[in-house]
């Protein structure tokens, strides 16, 4: 849930990445964080395993710019995508104001890819919040690999919402700013309809 | 929307940073923060040079989120107070109204018992003015919006944010 502040002019939102593990949910922080200018960016935080999993979250605040005089900060988050760590993604669903679903294209991770977005489903209604009355963007990442599944096949298979989607490798950073500005959009534009 | 969105006007933010002034003299504390539940940082006092401040909001949040779905586990409704003892500073750290978080940071200068017992005294204070405006946003959020900024931006407004 976004937060206006008047005192110090700033609105504050909250942008999560969710998806099965290994999909490339950090790699996407990662990437925005390493191009974005120093001025803009905070600290990127990243609780993690041993191996580089991501166990309770990542997190990068950015400030993006002025819209009428009001700052604009985005939190970014992603979730741990293991099925097991199911209770903490619940906890860094909360207050969301939009959604980033990453999914692998590899062929052989599709069955992930519906159970997690099945899992971000339940857990956003059990917030009250349905999947499609929020800003919500799906993007296909790994697009690089040759055992990537042809995206009329993804997207008949996970976009049965009709979401804004993009292509991209996040490794090498196609698609990573498209899916963010798109996300940060619908979330601006979300504030604008809500306040009416 | 189920919750209502945070809306923080400069008289509130004062009355706030009214409160944790006087918790960081009264307490001895080193300094203060007010944190969101969703890692928003409210409002800050005392000697906060240093201190990355967005992510000690973050990370607050998180913790008091998983210790919060800890205490739901054991059958407790969350746990309200915690304490963390370091070599030079320690941290207190309270639940007040239900959705944000006061943090204290606090050296030898000060003791335990005195934060507890200061934290006590400005917690409730600081649970009526959060009260206060709650109970404003969902006036304002009945009525539709009131004069929230947000009701005149244009998608060109947004579209200049990324202009780059
Ligand atoms: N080939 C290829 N590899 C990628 C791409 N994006 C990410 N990877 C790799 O996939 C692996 C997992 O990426 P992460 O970003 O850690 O995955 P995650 O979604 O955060 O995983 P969890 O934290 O377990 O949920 C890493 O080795 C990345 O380098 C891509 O577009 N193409
Ligand atoms: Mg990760």
């Amino acid at each position: 849930m976004s937060f206006i502040n008047y005192s110090s002019r700033e609105i504050n939102c909250k942008i999560v990445y969710y998806g099965p593990g290994l999909c490339g949910k950090t790699t996407n922080l990662q990437f925005i964080y390493n191009k974005t200018n120093p001025d803009l960016k905070g600290k990127m935080i990243s609780l993690a395993t041993e191996t580089e999993r991501t166990l309770f979250f990542d997190f990068l605040p950015l400030a993006l710019g002025q819209i009428r005089g009001f700052k604009t900060r985005f939190h970014l988050y992603t979730v741990p995508g293991q099925v097991f760590y199911d209770a903490s993604r619940k906890l860094i669903l909360k207050g969301v104001d939009g959604v980033v679903f990453v999914a692998d294209s590899q062929i052989e991770r599709m069955e992930a890819n519906l159970e997690s977005m099945d899992n971000l489903r339940i857990n956003l209604r059990e917030q009250g919040y349905e999947l499609e009355k929020i800003p919500f963007v799906i993007q296909y990442n790994k697009r690089d690999l040759p055992n990537a599944a042809p995206l009329d096949e993804m997207r008949r298979q996970l976009n049965t919402m009709g979401a804004v989607e993009f292509e991209a490798c996040a490794q090498g950073g196609e698609g990573v700013f498209e899916t963010l500005k798109a996300v940060a959009k619908g979330v601006l534009s979300d504030l604008k309809r809500l306040s009416r | 929307m189920l919750d209502t969105q945070l809306v923080m006007y400069e008289e509130d933010h004062k009355q706030i940073l009214a409160v944790i002034g006087r918790l960081v003299r009264d307490a001895n504390a080193k300094c203060i923060f007010i944190v969101d539940k969703n890692g928003q940082l409210i409002a800050e006092a005392g000697e906060v040079r240093g201190i990355d401040t967005t992510s000690l909001a973050s990370l607050t949040a998180g913790s008091i989120a998983a210790t919060g779905g800890l205490a739901k586990i054991i059958g407790e409704e969350d746990f309200p107070v915690h304490f963390h003892q370091g070599a030079r500073d320690n941290l207190h750290v309270t639940l007040v109204a239900k959705r944000m978080i006061l943090v204290v940071i606090f050296d030898d200068r000060s003791s335990l018992g005195l934060v507890r017992l200061r934290v006590k005294k400005a917690g409730a204070e600081m649970g009526k003015i959060f009260e206060m405006i709650q109970k404003k946003a969902e006036a304002e959020q009945a009525t539709g919006g009131g004069q929230s900024p947000f009701n005149e931006i244009t998608d060109d407004d947004i579209d200049n944010l990324f202009a780059d």
